[in-house]
């Protein structure tokens, strides 16, 4: 049966994160895991590819700390297997790293004629794990996906790029990674997610998929984070009240000519 | 970090190309290095003259058949091959959405890392380039350094101002190469709608959320936006969920730095926040007086849009003659 492989990014929510005031620091300890966004747009797509073709359909995430509940909630919007590479020497590893230790992983996985992820992470947006996933397959390699068209031995994708639409073709198998725009993501029925729980998630170590723990985390990567801080906006925060619209535009008006931005 | 040497910049948009190379420029000079700016394709003569003008100490041409339309491809077998014969220590790449679908695939080719989206570089006191950007929806600056060469990040349009062209000189090499056909073939390109001026050079952007109730109340904005001679904008929700805009100003969209961002009915999703932050100054129209755009505004406007909106043209009219 052909096979397609998604990965999922467990990231943290960023509409919850807060600044440590003393520091100026972020604080994601304590913060919410959830799959990242894009990444269920991939996941939609493949169970919408599985749903007409009959393909089946495996997630892989590498992560270095809990991941379950997110795999699960995968396989009960219509996952049929979750495999998972977890360890903690994997914490500090960048793009490069994880790319490498997707690639492991999806080599054990076995067999496969698509690859999709979503286009970057809601957290790092760094969109460059899926690229690199595809260089070290060594199989053709499509961005920014806003619609996927499969035939038996092909991909042709419609990419989405800042002033063009590019329509593509490669030969299976392939990896895409889609936008946010390529469809909108099912909520699981409870059935669903009842049925999930019989669903297998295979959890491996990095000795299973024969990498070891100098070849990840900072010693293994090419980029380290020094500092995550928070950005300070410095803004007036001024309000413009009036009794009429008339006189908080008056007052504006003033405002923004003062400042240069109006006029002249 | 070895024999390697000199900084590079490359984009397939020349306007980028130009300002990695502002980027580059005091990065070289630290380094005392070459600055180099990399053109592929045909006809580059001119615009190796260009570049010159405006900073590069070389330019290394690679032109080749394949090379004349663009294809990320072809583009990463030639970076890949000249990289690994001229051992640079610094790769600059423009953060287009090619350009970082690029820059990823050419630091796993040359096994190393890569930073996307820098809006700062500079080099530390060991000689590694130390780099800044936004991550979680804004909410955050990172720090990075490198532990491997060469060093490649990706760097955003208008966030480096190009340098004043002028006469200097420079070497420009050709280099040829062969290069296999790519494994992705393009088989349509069709343009998005073109507005006459891009947003992200706009002075001034009026830009709308999911407080406006129609598309056609669009017309408000029109009418501020000629009055202001200014550009038109809109959130992600605008363009994804309701289908009105094929584009948005936010992280994944567009990022504008306009001298006046006017945003109404925002509520201020830190996505979009990312994507208009660099405005000089900001005026916020929301009903909601708890709205999070606010925290992020020079100007709060609590109140009706359709009401305030005409009332500012009304004012503008009467200011400016």
């Amino acid at each position: 049966m052909p096979r397609i492989i998604v990965c999922l990014k467990q990231s943290v929510d960023v509409s919850q994160l807060k600044a440590d005031p003393s520091t100026g620091r972020l604080v994601t300890a304590g913060v919410s895991r959830k799959i990242s966004d894009f990444d269920k747009n991939a996941l939609e797509e493949a169970i919408r590819i599985k749903e007409k073709n009959g393909w089946e359909l495996a997630t892989v995430t590498v992560n270095f700390e809990e991941v379950k509940a997110s795999i699960r909630e995968a396989l009960a919007m219509g996952a049929d297997k979750g495999f998972v590479v977890l360890d903690e020497a994997l914490k500090g590893s960048d793009t490069w790293v994880t790319s490498s230790v997707l690639a492991k992983a999806v080599g054990k996985i076995g067999e496969f004629d698509l690859i999709l992820c979503g286009e970057a992470s809601i957290d790092g947006f760094s969109a460059q794990v899926g690229p690199r996933l595809g260089e070290l397959l060594k199989i053709p390699v499509i961005t920014y996906a806003r619609k996927i068209n499969i035939t038996q031995k092909t991909v042709q994708v419609e990419r989405v790029l800042e002033d063009q639409y590019e329509t593509v073709e490669a030969n299976l198998p392939a990896l895409v990674t889609v936008t946010k725009e390529i469809n909108e993501p099912r909520i699981p029925s409870l059935m669903a997610i009842m049925k999930a729980s019989k669903k297998e998630i295979l959890t491996w170590k990095l000795a299973d998929i024969e990498v070891s723990a100098e070849e990840v985390g900072e010693s293994g990567s090419g980029v380290r984070i020094r500092d995550v801080t928070v950005p300070q906006v410095g803004r007036k925060k001024i309000r413009i009240e009036g009794e009429t619209a008339a006189e908080i535009a008056e007052k504006l008006v003033k405002e923004l000519v003062k400042e240069g931005v109006v006029g002249k | 970090m070895g024999e390697k040497k000199g900084v590079w910049a490359f984009s397939e948009n020349m306007e980028l190309l130009k300002e990695l190379l502002a980027c580059g420029s005091p990065l070289a000079a630290k380094l005392d290095t070459e600055l180099s700016a990399v053109l592929l394709g045909g006809d580059m003569k001119e615009k190796a003259n260009e570049l010159i003008k405006h900073g590069a100490d070389r330019v290394l041409i690679v032109d080749n058949p394949n090379l004349r339309a663009f294809h990320i491809e072809t583009c990463l077998a030639a970076l890949t091959k000249l990289a690994k014969e001229k051992n640079p220590q610094i790769i600059l790449i423009g953060a287009t959405k090619n350009g970082k679908d690029l820059a990823s695939r050419l630091a796993t080719r040359l096994q190393t890392g890569c930073t996307p989206d820098c809006s700062q570089l500079f080099v530390d006191e060991e000689g590694w380039l130390t780099t800044k950007r936004i991550v979680f929806s804004g909410n955050a600056i990172v720090t990075a350094s490198y532990l491997k060469t060469p060093q490649i990040a990706t760097i955003p349009s208008r966030t480096f101002e190009k340098l004043e062209p002028h006469e200097r000189t420079g070497n420009a090499e050709k280099i040829s190469m062969s290069l296999e056909e790519p494994k992705v073939k393009i088989m349509k390109i069709e343009k998005m709608e073109a507005t006459d001026v891009k947003i992200e050079d706009a002075k001034i952007v009026i830009c709308g959320g999911r407080g406006v109730e129609k598309k056609e109340d669009f017309s408000f904005f029109k009418e501020l936006a000629r009055t202001l001679q200014g550009q038109i904008g809109n959130t992600r929700p605008l363009a994804e969920d309701r289908k009105w805009f094929s584009s948005w100003v936010g992280l994944s969209g567009k990022k504008i730095k306009p001298a006046l961002y006017i945003g109404c009915g925002i509520s201020g999703m830190i996505q979009h926040v990312a994507g208009m932050r660099d405005s000089q100054v900001v005026v916020a129209i929301n009903k909601d007086p708890e709205a999070a755009i606010f925290e992020v505004a020079d100007y709060i406007l609590v109140g009706d849009l359709y009401e305030i909106l005409p009332a500012i043209v009304q004012e503008l009219k009467k200011t400016l003659n």
